[in-house]
């Protein structure tokens, strides 16, 4: 699968006229000279033959791009990023991994297809999404001494839906369709990923069934009507916990017994592989354009990247860039609910133990039994006591740092952004702003920090009533 | 193939009870790990439960032309005495093995009434030690096998070397877990094999052939067939695509196959039977017997009837 014909678009002095919308492209950035290449591809490959056996020659040859001397394989051809990962699900669904996987391979190099997803990203979905200098917000972390860091946010929550969620689900769309899926099912948590999933449906003819915990379709509510309204079925889930984790195991059981017609739309890094690849891949584009920003605007890159983690897909989708740059700091922050000792809280790189959930080996929030555990945050989108997988080898490796803020701390936070800046963050986001204040301080002057701005407020107004007394 | 670790074959051992001496199934290339397991397998501790194998217990059955009828129940639901009086019944009515299902939180094979046991089962307290403690009073009184059916993480979180011992202990002879496909189950079957617990795999309808082959291959005690494309739960009838699938399996091993999934009636295990199985198992019918009763002797009573009622529809 190497590269044909390369075109060096633009130069190290990055006069980069062309947007880049879509990682997905096959854009890659040299390591050392930071020069974007457009890797051109053959033609499309059609003699790809489904293999009925677990073949792993196509995904080892496509496994051995992601090689980095340090970091290894993310992911090797089992699915694995280090010992996470993997594919732990029912016999049933094991062909349809492969299947997706074959096909996403296949539409990498499908240049009809990249062009059918850039336009999508470029004219629909309303990429590529603005890296804002926060002024108000970089004077407020100014220290006495007038230095600082200078604070930037990645507008994320100006995307089409108002948030990063619509770029995985435009992207799955157009793969199901391409395997000629018309039925999709999605799991959602603070219904972002759901409200994106009906809108992708809704712009593709596609039958859409959205699975809902039923605690969370109540403090969603805004969310939950959108998605009716864009034609797609809430389904309640009242089993378990009746939040996000009960919300995916529902729907992996949909996907089992409908599995021939049924494409699933998992929204975030996490489940059986290819998923966290895969949905990496398609927010990638995050971290694409932050990069090229960067340089337009400063000359350089960033030198912290700042996101909330709740399976941790916004946070791939910036980090993913630049986890080959060592001089660029990667920081996750979680939810600490009602804090770490509370027990009630959904931190689980910070409080979770190895273990399989939802397809995937990764940390995890469980008891001494072995049973997964409900976990809490005023967010219903960080409300998973799992994680990515990526995210725990990344931990694990210490290439990225973990955190957590509380629900108090976050509420803060998207008090303060909405003052300072004008800007209503979603809760989820608000995390990320929220570490800001322990961050800040210890930074030297001058450095750059981009703040995954993952999504907009407007569905958090009722929960917000709820708690601030404005 | 990357990942699946050959069937290791190796001759019975003297304390296991078993009229054959030879290995009844192909050998396949021994690797280094077989060597080692092999010395290990011939001194088998003496075992808590007198009963067979599953495999010896599926080679006894067909001598005698007959087809193993396997219930499954959820541990703790309504509570262990009951699951513990259950099995003892499920035992004495016919079954030719048992599948205990461990309680989890987040059962993705399963259907609403097995769901829905797990969580009762869960909110009265019962936990994994609280299983192995009644299944190490129960066993010894049982003449049919017991293999535990649970998820992954359970397993890992005693991590699996001490749960294979654990439960060996305690007389158990099989173990399916449902989450855990062929490529990620290198160390499930290591530890597996080292603690004589035959570990069952499953094959499903959208298993492409050759890949069931393989599943066959590795599969220890019998192949587990998923009769339909979905999780648990009572059907109304059997999926008719499950006949050809039979054949199509029992051509490509010649290991035993039981079918599962949906199966909930008489007319079921008999049709199933007439097709070709050498077992069925049956589980949402019984979890939903116990679940429903309105006592627990109402269940233990109902769960006796429905057993025989089975029973005389097989071979």
């Amino acid at each position: 699968m190497t590269a044909s014909a390369t075109l060096a678009l633009g130069n190290p002095s990055l006069d980069l006229a062309k947007p880049l919308p879509s990682s997905f492209l096959g854009v890659w950035i040299h390591p050392q000279s930071g020069l974007l290449r457009r890797v051109g591809f053959a033609s499309p490959s059609s003699g790809l033959a489904v293999s009925c056996t677990m073949t792993k020659e196509v995904t080892a040859v496509e496994a051995s791009k992601y090689e980095n001397p340090g970091f290894g394989l993310r992911p090797d051809s089992f699915g694995r990023f280090g010992r996470f990962g993997g594919k732990y699900v029912p016999e049933t669904l094991m062909y349809a991994l492969t299947e997706l996987e074959e096909a996403f391979w296949a539409l990498s190099k499908d240049e009809e297809f990249q062009r059918e997803l850039e336009g999508i990203l470029r004219d629909y979905v309303g990429r590529e999404s603005p890296l804002y200098f926060a002024e108000r917000l970089t004077e407020h972390y100014r220290r006495s001494d007038g230095q600082g860091p200078h604070i930037y946010l990645k507008r994320e929550d100006l995307n089409h839906t108002g948030a990063h969620k619509i770029n995985n689900a435009v992207a799955q769309a157009l793969l199901a369709k391409r395997l000629g899926k018309k039925r999709i099912i999605a799991e959602t948590g603070a219904g972002q990923h759901g409200v994106a999933t009906a809108t992708v449906c809704a712009r593709f003819g596609l039958e859409c069934i959205i699975y809902m915990g039923a605690q969370d379709m109540e403090r969603q509510a805004l969310n939950v009507f959108r998605m009716k309204l864009l034609g797609a079925e809430v389904r309640a889930v009242h089993s378990g916990t009746a939040t996000l984790k009960d919300a995916t195991s529902e729907a992996i059981r949909d996907w089992v017994t409908n599995v021939e017609t049924t494409h699933y739309i998992l929204g975030s890094v996490a489940g059986p592989h290819p998923y966290p690849m895969m949905v990496r891949e398609f927010h990638a584009v995050i971290g694409k354009e932050t990069r090229k920003q960067a340089l337009e605007k400063w000359g350089g890159k960033p030198d912290v990247l700042v996101a909330c983690v709740g399976g941790g897909s916004n946070a791939m989708g910036l980090f993913h860039e630049f986890v080959d740059d060592r001089d660029v700091r990667l920081v996750g922050v979680e939810a600490a609910g009602f804090g770490l000792d509370s027990g009630k809280h959904a931190a689980t790189l910070t409080k979770g133990e190895v273990g399989v959930l939802h397809g995937a080996m990764s940390y995890l929030l469980q008891d001494d039994d072995g049973q997964i555990i409900e976990p809490h945050s005023i967010s219903a989108g960080l409300d998973y006591p799992g994680v990515g997988p990526e995210h725990s080898y990344l931990k694990d490796i210490g290439r990225a740092e973990y955190f957590s803020v509380t629900d108090k701390q976050a509420l803060e936070a998207f008090k303060q952004l909405s003052r300072l800046e004008g800007i209503i963050p979603a809760l989820e986001t608000s995390h990320a702003l929220a570490y800001l204040e322990d961050l800040c301080p210890t930074l030297p002057d001058g450095s750059k920090v981009v703040v995954n701005c993952s999504g907009r407020g407007d569905k958090d107004v009722q929960t917000a009533i709820k708690h601030l007394h404005l | 193939m990357a990942g699946v670790v050959p069937k290791i074959s190796f001759p019975s051992s003297p304390a296991r009870i078993s009229g054959f001496t030879s290995p009844r199934w192909p050998t396949c290339k021994f690797t280094s790990l077989s060597r080692s397991t092999l010395s290990r397998a011939s001194l088998s501790v003496r075992r808590a439960s007198s009963a067979s194998t599953i495999s010896d217990t599926f080679s006894r059955l067909k001598e005698q032309g007959k087809v193993a009828l396997i219930p499954f129940i959820t541990a703790g639901d309504p509570d262990l005495s009951t699951t513990s009086e259950a099995l003892k019944i499920l035992d004495s009515s016919g079954s030719d093995l048992i599948e205990l299902g461990v309680p989890y939180s987040d059962p993705l094979a399963d259907g609403p009434v097995i769901q829905a046991a797990a969580t009762r089962a869960l909110e009265n307290g019962t936990n994994f030690d609280g299983v192995i403690s009644m299944l190490r009073e129960v066993i010894p009184q049982l003449s049919c096998p017991i293999s535990l059916f649970t998820y992954y993480n359970p397993i890992l979180k005693r991590g699996v070397e001490k749960f294979m011992s654990t439960i060996e202990e305690v007389g158990v002879r099989g173990l399916v877990v449902p989450d855990v496909p062929l490529e990620e189950n290198e160390s499930l079957r290591k530890e597996a094999i080292k603690h004589n617990i035959e570990l069952v795999l499953l094959s499903t309808p959208t298993t492409p052939p050759e890949r069931m082959k393989e599943i066959a291959q590795a599969s220890e005690g019998f192949i587990y067939l998923v009769a339909t494309v979905g999780v648990t739960g009572a059907r109304a009838s059997v999926n008719l695509q499950l006949q050809s699938l039979l054949q199509e399996i029992k051509e490509a091993t010649p290991k035993p196959v039981a079918v599962g999934f949906g199966i909930s009636k008489p007319e079921h295990v008999k049709q199933v039977a007439g097709w070709g199985a050498d077992g069925v198992i049956v589980g949402s019918a019984f979890v939903k017997l116990l679940g429903e009763a309105k006592s627990s002797d109402e269940g233990l009573k109902q769960l006796e009837t429905f057993t025989r009622s089975l029973k005389a529809a097989l071979p």
